[in-house]
């Protein structure tokens, strides 16, 4: 029980610590929402790469993989394992594969979301 | 009530908004906490039902996206993204989200032009960095896998 909870407390402060810092470039720079999920989910990329986000995600399980950064660590690790088995051409198969299951419900979704729900009128 | 300027000074000083960004971050860290901890709850309990874990990897952020984009059509995410800032938007919620709003809000231009193109209005650039970030990390990472370094 008592690991359960520090388990879940490792998740819920590197999630939030994710957000944190989204939230302070948000207010003290001009950097637009849009770009902030751009440069998470290349950070993702980067950090996967150098090494650093892989124990963040054994520490943190989804308090790493759910912000968009880990978005980034699904293409990297993606990518890794397509060049591992098929060589160069891995490289432009990987990360898109890793990443299918994301993407295609969030197409999906949007969709289904269209049909069902009726947008509001912009204020 | 009469109140001299000093005193009112103060009083105004005492009700006005305390910093918003200490306020903004503890709204991020608190929501994007919560969101994960959901995450993990949701990737333990269908480990626990004996999926795979390999499925587990990909059904637990489907499952956010899914949940987010139901918040999002009913009209309940925007709510809380206005209290929670990048509470919501860090996690995939807020990829889930970009994807969602503008196809429901631009149903009227029709489903071609309007909903196909404009779900990718965020999330296109977010896949198209992302993804040539991994093109690049997957060209140098075959050369240190053949050199045996990685």
């Amino acid at each position: 029980m008592k690991e359960l909870l520090i388990d879940f407390l490792l998740v819920f402060a590197v999630g939030g610590g994710f957000c944190v810092i989204a939230q302070l470039l948000i207010d003290f720079t001009k950097i637009t929402p849009a770009r902030i999920l751009v440069s998470y989910v290349v950070a993702g990329v980067i950090l996967t790469a150098v090494g650093i986000y892989e124990p963040l995600i054994k520490l943190a399980g989804c308090g790493a993989s759910t912000p968009l950064t880990g978005f980034g660590y699904a293409l990297a690790r993606g990518v890794e394992g397509a060049v591992r088995d098929r060589g160069l051409v891995g490289a432009l198969t990987g990360g898109l594969t890793g990443t299918a299951g994301g993407i295609t419900a969030a197409m999906t979704c949007g969709f289904i979301a269209a049909l069902v729900f009726h947008g509001k009128p912009k204020t | 009530m009469n109140l001299d300027p000093k005193t009112y000074e103060k009083y105004a000083k005492s009700h006005a908004k305390k910093s918003p960004v200490l306020k903004d971050c503890a709204c991020a860290f608190l929501v994007g906490g919560v969101i994960c901890c959901i995450a993990e709850g949701i990737y333990r309990l269908y480990l626990h039902l004996g999926m795979p874990e390999v499925n587990v990897r990909i059904m637990t952020p489907v499952t956010i996206v899914a949940l987010a984009a139901l918040l999002t059509g009913l009209g309940w995410f925007d709510k809380i993204a206005k209290f929670a800032g990048a509470g919501t938007l860090v996690p995939i919620t807020g990829f889930a989200n970009a994807v969602v709003s503008p196809a429901i809000d631009t149903k009227a231009e029709g489903f071609v032009l309007g909903v196909g193109a404009k779900m990718f209005i965020i999330a296109g650039p977010v896949i198209v960095y992302g993804t040539i970030a991994s093109v690049i990390w997957g060209v140098i990472y075959y050369f240190l896998h053949n050199g045996g370094i990685l």
